[in-house]
């Protein structure tokens, strides 16, 4: 039987974590995502399932001690929210270069500096090109509904584990605070047989494993970026997006999270309209759906990204289309968000009626 | 002076003689096993290698070898996961009590330790250290305190003492300008955390002795889930302070251990001096 919930997406979030069976989660409080804790120490989940949950005193501490355990095979997981995520980035770097599974969320905020505590995703650029230092890419999935925000913990930790790489949920405060209904995932055992060929669990019957992203040999930190950089080309093939209306359309509109919850309405107007209007929502932004996006600049006359930055994943769309189409930015900043009137006079006033 | 050639008879030893030597009862000195292959990057004379020899060694006499994971720093022991036969992480520069917190967390059975300098610790990781002790996370702390940044190539370190040369105080640690020295380690035997805290060296058989003692205990602490310890080696860093080793040690003796004195600072949750 289903199991019907009315909540907020940052309660999913933790609700779904306990359920996929997460060993163990670390963070610090940050508005817009503070009831990932709450919620998590509300449930005591050391009762439900035997998941450990720790208050750091700094996301630089949370994303340490996410990478000292995720180094020992255990789901582990933290949250945050824009700046505390720019604190983690260090640590974010060297799980990548050492290549261990692990989820992070962030609940996006307005930025930059201390910004604003209303949604944003400004932090595009910050989540999918890497974020720290050095050449590597996180799994970035893109939830815009409360549902996904359930949903993807499992598919996050899934994809974590099949490429040995830290995965991130790209949420938003308007998607975190948000109350709407959820089909709850199953309960999950966690788990109790590990990878013995490079967890620190002890060198019981085996030789040690050694954790690290250090290689001062540079024919090493050589082979091992050619190494990185073929595991995030093969991350193509577990690519994900939404299509809405695209088959007949004329125009396309790109959006994630929130944005193409706001671009769904767009489309319905539009087509009501009599505009043919498609959306292409990717859930996954690394890898993104650059493949799908230039089979679309074939089919369309336009394409609009639409986001709430001052143009960030618009790069990516025209760097996917390649001069085929023109490629339009409609993005929304300060904290701000907007409304599917805002979009749709834009589009059709600006972009649409040259064609 | 004059060199003379030796005959190759007289450096043979006598055949009769070695071997009654070589006995089992004899044997005062062997290899520790723990200890793998890898040279050691560290200069001659240095402390390092002595402490690391001593954990393995301990770890050995406890047979938790294969329960063990070590958390390896920034700075020069950064490669002590090459030397010590255990499963290792490389941590983050300061960080290391973070990754131990979070595997000790999932791992309560396991023996988790980290492996230290100043600069790491008392400087970067003063955050993660404090919290960690104050936590009472049940792992161990070995920390090498030598005064210097020694990898960089000797800057100063938050225990740099009042007027010594460093590479970034070239005129001597001046404390009005860069504060004074601190004893971070006096500091965290004040948390509640805290259930062992002591200060060591091995510079000396006699400090040796003492150290792997106190090494023995802090696992033993780790052992009973009584929480925190945390073993301070005040170390030579002869390279950094260029001396050589032998003047680098009487330098520790005669600047460092009065400003850092030797012994146990917290035994069993309790504070033993002021």
């Amino acid at each position: 039987m289903k199991e019907l919930a009315l909540m907020k997406g940052n309660e999913a979030i933790a609700e779904a974590a306990i359920r996929a069976g997460v060993d163990g989660y670390f963070g610090y409080p940050i508005t817009p995502q503070s009831e990932v804790m709450e919620y998590l120490t509300l449930q005591k989940p050391e009762e439900r399932t035997g998941m450990v949950v720790l208050q750091a005193e700094s996301e630089v501490a949370s994303i340490n001690m996410l990478y000292g355990a995720a180094g020992t095979g255990k789901k582990v997981m933290t949250s945050s929210s824009s700046p505390g995520i720019s604190l983690m980035q260090e640590g974010i770097s060297y799980i990548a270069g050492a290549e261990l599974p692990c989820l992070i969320v962030n609940v996006v905020r307005g930025g930059p500096g201390l910004g604003t505590i209303q949604p944003s995703q400004a932090d595009y650029f910050q989540s999918t090109k890497g974020g720290g230092h050095g050449d590597y890419h996180l799994i970035v999935l893109a939830p815009a509904s409360v549902q996904e925000m359930a949903d993807f913990v499992d598919l996050a930790f899934e994809l974590a584990f099949k490429y040995r790489n830290p995965a991130l949920i790209l949420s938003d405060g308007l998607i975190g605070q948000m109350m709407e209904k959820v089909e709850l995932p199953p309960q999950k055992p966690r788990v109790t047989e590990f990878d013995q060929s490079w967890v620190i669990t002890g060198k019981k019957g085996r030789e040690r494993n050694i954790i690290t992203s250090l290689n001062l040999d540079p024919d090493k930190q050589y082979e091992h970026n050619l190494k990185l950089k073929a595991k995030y080309d093969s991350m193509s093939q577990d690519v994900m997006f939404e299509k809405i209306d695209c088959d007949d359309a004329e125009f396309l509109l790109v959006a994630y999270g929130s944005s193409a919850r706001i671009c769904q309405k767009v489309v319905e107007m539009a087509r009501d309209r009599g505009k043919k209007v498609g959306l292409l929502r990717p859930q996954t932004l690394f890898p993104f759906p650059t493949e799908e996006i230039a089979r679309m600049a074939r089919k369309v006359k336009g394409m609009m990204a639409v986001e709430l930055s001052s143009g960030q994943m618009v790069e990516d769309v025209k760097l996917a289309v390649n001069g085929k189409v023109p490629v339009h930015h409609y993005g929304m900043v300060g904290g701000k968000i907007h409304s599917p009137d805002d979009v749709l006079k834009a589009m059709e006033e600006k972009y649409m009626g040259g064609y | 002076m004059e060199i003379k050639d030796i005959e190759p008879k007289e450096m043979e030893p006598k055949e009769m003689e070695l071997n009654e030597i070589i006995r089992p009862e004899n044997l005062v000195y062997k290899r520790t096993p723990l200890m793998t292959d890898a040279t050691l990057s560290y200069c001659p004379g240095c402390g390092h290698g002595t402490i690391h020899r001593l954990i393995m060694e301990v770890v050995e006499e406890m047979g938790i070898q294969e329960e063990t994971i070590g958390i390896a720093p920034v700075g020069c022991s950064v490669l002590a996961y090459d030397f010590m036969d255990v499963d290792c992480s490389q941590a983050a520069h300061g960080r290391a009590p973070a990754l131990a917190t979070g595997i000790k967390r999932l791992w309560p059975d396991k023996f988790v330790f980290t492996y230290q300098g100043d600069g790491d610790l008392a400087a970067i990781g003063t955050g993660e250290t404090i919290h960690a002790c104050n936590r009472g996370e049940n792992i161990t702390i070995f920390f090498v305190n030598n005064g210097i940044y020694g990898m960089t190539g000797g800057q100063m370190a938050p225990t740099t003492l009042e007027g010594m040369k460093s590479s970034t105080t070239p005129y001597g640690r001046n404390i009005q300008a860069m504060g004074p020295p601190y004893k971070i380690t006096e500091m965290v035997a004040q948390l509640a955390g805290t259930y062992y805290v002591t200060r060591q060296a091995v510079h000396k058989p006699g400090p040796v002795r003492k150290a792997k003692k106190a090494i023995r205990k802090a696992l033993e602490v780790q052992k009973e889930k009584k929480g925190l310890s945390f073993i301070e080696f005040v170390s030579n860093c002869n390279s950094g302070w260029k001396m050589t080793p032998n003047d680098s040690n009487i330098w520790m003796e005669e600047h460092m251990f009065p400003f850092y004195p030797l012994g146990d600072i917290k035994v069993d949750g309790e504070l033993v001096q002021a």
